[in-house]
């Protein structure tokens, strides 16, 4: 670096080389410079990374209260005179009512626990619970005289008030929650009667409506999602299958198979909502196929998914050595028999952990869904037989989570929350399964 | 359901050829499979593919052509008169499709008998209380004419029906009973199957094409009807988008230049955050990183890539959004008015796009070979000399190409802009502004109970065309540069 005619001339006292131990102003400058482009480097990992978690963090913080809710447990036992009594009543779910208010009454007496309330204000904490009552001795007549432990949901406010939602600072008097009524709570907390419970409702229910976030779950758009995927996996695995091997082992070179290809690299790029477009025109519009039905979702879902599975099958064909292939047709196989026999089962663990990979990305799919009709409708219920699950309308679990993101009602948030934290834990079961796939039966030739 | 059964009993037809024309060609062989030209099962998988493939076609096929077929019959006789002035006739057969299905659920839930539900002279009062109570939505009360063509639509469908059945049976029957009749030991089963088999190898591989092909084709003719209903030359350069919800058009402003406006300046915000940090990161991975920091982080940095987008979309929305309000908002900066905006949908799509410019940038620097580096590092360059002045000039055109496809893939991207950067569509340099894209409009256009006819949802046609022109363009231009980059250092 260093110009020798520099070096020889005297009188130059900054450009004479001083020991080869003490660095000078230039070699410090550019170790200086190494650093720090070093540290540009590290910070940019860093700061992925930290997103990372930032992103992991927010999610489990906000979703995680989803997965409880309060609940008040009671036991509560009616004889049969209070049974024949209520039934004779004329507003018989308010006699209903009536017993179980005073049930609790007495429980928190036994406690020793002081608190003063009235019919309403159970009703703004625990909703409507005498009809619940009155249907569950309908059902169950044997559990008469019998003490029967009852843990009833209470209403999205006071839920809200256990996770923080709703503070007394800044709760205001309305029909369904009045300050007052948090003194009640806390008491009722305080004798163990409310409780936090793991909220099942949320995994196995189906979306409520606009005004009872409490009620609503993901169970009915995982099942959505479900058979979304059967269709994608029925379609795209033989068909991706099918074209990789024609691509990969028997295409001749010429202009059709340079088309072929051109398409599905392209293809790959495409933003899904024209995928979403293409479902839309030619699923809906010309083929009249039902609107919002998971068999449509899936089809589009397919087609996005093809060019995925294709690329990775194609590269997990292109791992198995030329040498099988010849040591097969040595022995007198065709071609086809080579291919079917030999090569794709050796490629089959790559073929699946991409086909998991490219389902994983089509499960998560959200925007195609939109245009298709899978919002804009409360799924309110479990699709009733096989062939109701593909073509009956219901959501599915990104679907779902953007409808309730996309509602006014800040209890709709925490449940789109929890949403995520359920598509997720799929999508991470599905890439653990693939990474296993491919650890355990991947071979190196 | 039919259909089904109908898939069933092509199959049991099928299965059922396989193991006759095994069991035909191994008798024909007395026994002897030695005498075969083919393995037996060969006989066997030829009569299988004769009875399923034809039939199954032909099930496609007809179930693609029969709607059409019907629907034109149906829409010949209904008169005139019958079509409202405001109406098209589309959206009478629209509800006289509606009906249709409404009286199959109806009779489906017992509350209209078959014979009811097919009586010329029915009761329209007692229909339409029928439909209502079989969950059907009915406008009003349905007219005479559309439930006339509502039955006559049910009729035909129905006959329809039967006559695929029976003939995709049939086909099935006699494709078997080909294949069957083939069974001798001198037929070329194999040659035959293994030509059948590769027809439906080059089949499925076309289906990338038809694919192509039906995006193309659903984009252009709705883009043509948009354009017959508003001027192509508003669309382009009208610096207004203002779309009316009376549906009938007018006085709608449907002009693009705002959304794409927004497209990009949230694009340019997302790449000016994903550039840097990715191909920061990509030269760390690729060029410092020991092996163990390279297996953790890596895989790390594409989990972002794997996070479905409605999370980050509810991400910006619920989190990003807020943070940035604190700071920028009324209480701080006062540079923002809403929680939705360029700014918040381009950080977070940035930081999607991180794992994308970094592991294509990664696999860019990688190619480069080693002898530019050593040939660097011998002339007494440091490491940072040697990748600023000799690894990235040479990788320069594919990092242009990794940029350009995350370029595209930020254009595209659809669930973060439609939660996250506001639904108003304005041409504004502020950051902070809300603004709309082309992907987002799509969706509020598309989303709701659009009547299809109308310029304001067939717009997201024209929007989407724009969108997959732009990103195809892209796409192949940065395809183009990232091979020619790779042919040169092969």
């Amino acid at each position: 670096m260093t110009d020798a005619t520099d070096m020889s001339t005297p009188g130059n006292p900054a450009k004479t080389r001083g020991s080869l131990h003490a660095q000078d102003a230039r070699t410090k400058r550019r170790n200086a410079a190494e650093t720090r482009f070093k540290a540009y480097g590290i910070a940019a990992i860093v700061i992925g990374l930290f997103f990372l978690v930032v992103l992991a963090v927010s999610i489990i913080r906000a979703g995680a209260p989803t997965f409880t809710r309060a609940v008040v447990d009671v036991e509560f036992t009616l004889t049969q005179p209070q049974l024949e009594a209520a039934e004779s009543q004329l507003f018989k779910t308010k006699a209903y009512q009536d017993l179980f208010i005073a049930a609790l009454q007495e429980r928190l007496d036994a406690r020793g626990i002081e608190a003063e309330f009235d019919a309403t204000a159970i009703e703004r904490l625990l909703g409507k619970i005498g009809g619940d009552l009155r249907a569950f001795y309908a059902e169950n007549p044997e559990q008469v005289g019998q003490p029967v432990s009852f843990q009833l949901p209470a209403s999205s406010r006071v839920d809200g008030y256990f996770k923080g939602r709703v503070s007394r600072e800044t709760i205001q008097d309305s029909r369904f929650l009045m300050a007052s009524d948090l003194d009640l709570v806390d008491a009722l907390a305080e004798a163990g009667v409310i409780r936090n419970a793991f909220n099942w409702a949320f995994l196995t229910g189906a979306d409520a409506g606009v005004d009872n976030p409490g009620g609503a779950g993901i169970g009915a758009s995982v099942v959505g999602s479900f058979f979304m995927m059967l269709v994608v996996l029925v379609l795209s695995l033989p068909i991706g299958v099918a074209a990789s091997i024609y691509l990969e082992e028997f295409a001749p070179k010429n202009r059709f198979t340079d088309l072929i290809e051109v398409n599905i690299s392209n293809l790959a790029a495409v933003p899904s909502i024209v995928f979403g477009i293409l479902g839309l025109a030619v699923f809906i519009q010309f083929m009249h196929l039902p609107q919002s039905a998971p068999l449509v979702g899936g089809l589009v879902l397919t087609l996005m998914t093809l060019p995925t599975i294709i690329i990775s099958t194609r590269a997990s064909l292109k791992a198995v050595p030329p040498s099988i292939r010849d040591a097969a047709l040595g022995v007198g196989a065709s071609k086809m028999q080579a291919v079917f026999h030999h090569v794709l089962p050796l490629a089959m663990p790559g073929i699946l952990t991409g086909t998991i990979i490219g389902l994983a990305q089509a499960l998560g799919e959200t925007a195609p869904l939109l245009l298709i009709g899978m919002v804009g409708f409360v799924a309110r219920g479990y699709p009733d037989g096989l062939m109701a699950g593909f073509t009956e309308p219901n959501s599915a679990m990104p679907a779902q989570i953007y409808t309730w993101a996309a509602r006014a009602d800040a209890g709709f948030y925490e449940k789109a929350w929890g949403g995520i934290i359920v598509l997720l834990a799929f999508l991470l079961t599905m890439n653990i399964i693939a990474i296993i796939l491919r650890r355990r039966f991947e071979r190196r030739w | 359901m039919p259909l089904f059964w109908l898939v069933l009993i092509v199959c049991a037809v099928a299965a059922l050829g396989f193991v006759l024309g095994r069991q035909r060609a191994l008798a024909a062989a007395g026994g002897d499979r030695r005498q075969l030209h083919s393995l037996p099962s060969y006989y066997g998988a030829n009569a299988m593919l004769k009875a399923a493939v034809p039939a199954f076609l032909l099930m496609i096929v007809w179930l693609l052509v029969q709607p059409i077929v019907v629907a034109n019959i149906v829409s010949g006789d209904i008169p005139q008169g019958a079509v409202a002035d405001n109406a098209s006739l589309g959206l009478v057969m629209a509800e006289v499709r509606r009906t249709a299905s409404g009286l199959d659920s109806a009779v489906a839930q017992g509350l209209l008998t078959a014979r009811q539900a097919a009586a010329p002279a029915a009761d329209i009062g007692q229909i339409t209380e029928a439909l209502k109570e079989a969950g059907q939505i009915v406008t009003g009360e349905i007219t005479a004419p559309v439930l006339q063509a509502a039955q006559s639509y049910r009729g035909l469908s129905a006959t329809g029906n039967l006559a695929m059945a029976a003939a995709v049976i049939a086909l099935a029957l006699a494709g078997a009973a080909w294949g069957l009749a083939q069974s001798a030991p001198a037929f070329r089963a194999r040659n035959v199957v293994e030509s059948g088999i590769r027809a439906l190898l080059i089949a499925a591989a076309s289906i990338a094409i038809l694919t192509t092909i039906g995006i193309v084709l659903s984009l252009v003719f709705n883009t043509i009807e948009f354009f017959r209903l508003y001027p192509a030359w508003d669309f382009f350069t009208g610096l207004n988008w203002a779309p009316s919800f009376s549906g009938r058009g007018g006085s709608s402003d449907l002009g693009v230049l705002p959304l794409l406006w927004g497209t990009f300046y949230i694009s340019i915000v997302a790449l000016a955050v994903a550039v840097p940090i990715g191909l920061f990161a990509a030269i760390y991975l690729s060029e410092y990183a020991s092996p163990r920091v390279r297996s953790v982080a890596k895989p790390m940095l594409e989990v972002l890539a794997g996070i479905p987008t409605i999370v980050y979309g509810l991400f910006a929305l619920l989190t990003v959004g807020p943070l940035l309000m604190r700071v920028f908002g009324d209480d701080g900066l006062g540079w923002m008015q809403a929680g939705t905006a360029v700014m918040t949908a381009g950080l977070v799509m940035g930081i999607m796009l991180i794992p994308f410019v970094s592991s294509l940038s990664d696999d860019i620097i990688n190619a480069v070979p080693q002898a530019m580096r050593d040939g660097s590092y011998g002339l007494g360059a440091t490491k940072s000399e040697t990748i600023r002045q000799v690894v990235l000039p040479a990788a320069l055109p594919g990092i242009v190409g990794a940029v350009l496809l995350a370029a595209s893939r930020a254009i595209g991207e659809t669930m973060i802009v439609v939660l996250g950067a506001g639904a108003a569509a304005r041409l504004s340099l502020n950051p902070f502004d809300a603004m709309t894209t082309v992907t987002a409009k799509i969706v509020s256009q598309l989303t709701g109970d659009a009547d299809f006819a109308s310029p304001e949802a067939l717009v997201a046609f024209a929007l989407g065309m724009t969108l997959f022109v732009i990103t195809l363009g892209l796409n192949v231009f940065a395809l183009f540069i990232v091979r020619k980059y790779r042919e040169q250092y092969e």
